[in-house]
């Protein structure tokens, strides 16, 4: 259950109720296409949950955006797979006009390493530098919020200079504290919930990520530009007030 | 105003509806009854709309008191449930005289048991929902499970259902409701499975056919660390594909995941939205809340089943749920 469709874009059944598109897969012959993150595969993504959003498709209950796909969660007594598919071929042949939300651009926070950040050591070792060019480095780059997911308000951030780019623990924390900041793979994130995590945490955050109380609920949202600031532990703390 | 006092909450106990869907983009999974059949037929049973919140009540059971009395259905599993130890039914539309106490479990049968009270559970809602989602402590009562000497606020009876919630002959104005019970036939056809139907997951086709054919042939067991995120297998491992070809991407509720050690996880209610593992499958909808009953230690199998066959079996429960012949009056 497998179709090619134009602009680059692939339709595949994920459940009973559910289908996914894939944008831009690389295809190599022999094997199964293959996924990749390009900011013009996101920028599609985008491109159509925002149509998506601005002209809701009757029976379709939930999206799940990601970096190069889109997941689309409908109700199935009054939609088919196929059906579905050739509504979205429609909005597909639509994304050229359409126009993404300006990026908001969201300065954050972060106290790196020590109790903060406790893999920092760690990842200086595995880069050979020092916490000083470390810390400059990941608070060097405008980095863009690809998608949320996971968990609520869980930014998916990328890309990582490559200097920086580290695999991710072999054994996931069972518990890690919220605004922890942690690097994986060539991906950065702030985990807004004190869960379980398997990124390197290099610092922490004072900064609620995801508030029930508040207008949108989550500090970010898919196309925003995030940039990370150092501060000192006493910042932290300082701003850990003001934040409660 | 009436409320429900929790006693004893028991291992697990959390006010649950059937979910907030719709927030995917933030990140926000639609959490709800892990077994929503049982909670929209118990929100029938008392004159509810089926989405009303309701307790959901895990393997051990609880104790609730109702000191201005209650209309009450308790349906999923059977938890022996008692009102001032005299054995009530479950799938029963029931009275609570002002002043009783509910006593259920443990289960004599799945995982959980739902209580539902004429009128609902009310909570502050977040994002339309009363679901409580335990991993972020959003929405539900104070986004956490419930303790010993929480008190619980029960609405006001629903006059939209088409059910009277005052009957003319009557002086108890919810002498309309009592005895109402689940037709057998409906019991027997919603009974919960331990063979779950699926359908190919996303990825099935990155895996051998000898992971497959593994994945189909054998029996496996719960695990013990299995929760409302997901359904931890212990069994076979399957061999997974590299993790390297695997990028993000969103999840469907029920999705079977491969990690590296080759032991599947079934996605469940409070699942997370996306996911980095290959799914092997994915359980139908038909049968979602069989996943529900799902105890640790019990051994399941996996049936694959035709795209038209799970579409034709949502529509048949769909419209058994919805048909006159649910409730015996």
């Amino acid at each position: 259950m497998v179709t090619a469709a134009g602009g680059g874009a692939r339709f595949q059944f994920a459940s009973d109720q559910s289908l996914l598109i894939y944008f831009d897969q690389q295809e190599k012959e022999g094997r199964a296409p293959q996924n990749q993150i390009t900011l013009q595969a996101n920028e599609k993504v985008r491109k159509l949950l925002r149509l998506l959003q601005l002209e809701p498709v009757a029976a379709v209950r939930n999206l799940h955006p990601a970096y190069c796909s889109l997941l689309v969660k409908f109700d199935a007594l009054r939609l088919r797979h196929e059906q579905l598919e050739a509504i979205l071929r429609q909005y597909l042949a639509r994304l050229e006009e359409v126009k993404l939300a300006e990026p908001r651009h969201v300065e954050i926070p972060v106290c790196y390493g020590g109790e903060f950040g406790p893999d920092l050591a760690e990842v200086c070792v595995m880069h050979g530098m020092t916490a000083a060019q470390t810390i400059e480095l990941h608070a060097s780059v405008e980095y863009l919020v690809y998608f949320l997911g996971f968990v609520p308000g869980f930014a998916y951030l990328g890309e990582l200079p490559e200097e920086l780019v580290t695999p991710r623990l072999a054994t996931p924390r069972k518990k890690l504290p919220a605004g922890s900041v942690g690097i994986a793979g060539n991906q950065t994130g702030v985990y807004p919930f004190a869960t379980p995590g398997g990124w390197r945490l290099i610092g922490r955050t004072p900064v609620k990520i995801f508030r029930a109380d508040r207008e949108g609920l989550s500090l970010l949202s898919i196309g925003d530009r995030v940039r990370f600031t150092p501060i000192s532990p006493e910042r932290f703390a300082e701003l850990e007030r003001a934040c409660a | 105003m009436r409320v429900i006092e929790v006693q004893a909450p028991g291992l697990l106990t959390t006010v649950q509806d059937l979910g907030r869907e719709g927030f995917g983009p933030l990140g926000v999974s639609p959490s709800g009854a892990a077994d929503a059949v049982a909670l929209r037929i118990g929100n029938r049973l008392v004159g509810n709309a089926e989405h009303a919140a309701g307790l959901e009540i895990t393997l051990l059971g609880g104790g609730f008191a109702f000191p201005d009395g209650a209309v009450l259905s308790l349906t999923g599993s059977d938890f022996g449930p008692t009102l001032d130890e005299r054995r009530v039914e479950s799938w029963t539309a029931v009275e609570a005289k002002p002043g009783q106490a509910l006593q259920v479990g443990p289960t004599r049968s799945g995982a959980r048991c739902y209580l539902c009270v004429q009128g609902g559970i009310v909570v502050k809602d977040f994002l339309g929902s009363a679901s409580t989602h335990l991993l972020s402590g959003l929405g539900g009562y104070d986004g956490r499970a419930l303790r010993k000497g929480d008190v619980l606020k029960i609405g006001a009876a629903s006059s939209r259902t088409g059910i009277p919630a005052c009957s003319s002959s009557s002086s108890n104005p919810s002498g309309a409701l009592l005895g109402r019970r689940v037709a057998p036939k409906v019991l027997q056809w919603l009974a919960p499975r331990k063979v779950l139907r699926v359908t190919p997951g996303p990825q099935c086709y990155w895996f051998s056919e000898e992971a497959q054919r593994v994945f189909y042939a054998s029996t496996y067991r719960v695990a013990e660390e299995s929760n409302r995120m997901g359904i931890r297998l212990q069994g076979a491992a399957i061999q997974a594909p590299a993790s390297g070809e695997m990028i993000s991407e969103g999840v469907a509720l029920g999705a079977i995941q491969v990690p590296e050690g080759g032991l599947p996880i079934v996605l469940f209610v409070e699942q997370q939205t996306t996911g980095g593992y290959s799914k092997i499958a994915n359980v139908i909808s038909a049968d979602f809340h069989s996943l529900g009953q799902l105890r640790p230690r019990d051994e399941i199998r996996f049936e694959r089943v035709e795209w038209e066959t799970a579409r034709a079996l949502l529509k048949e429960q769909e419209e058994l749920l919805a048909s006159a012949e649910l409730i015996v009056e």
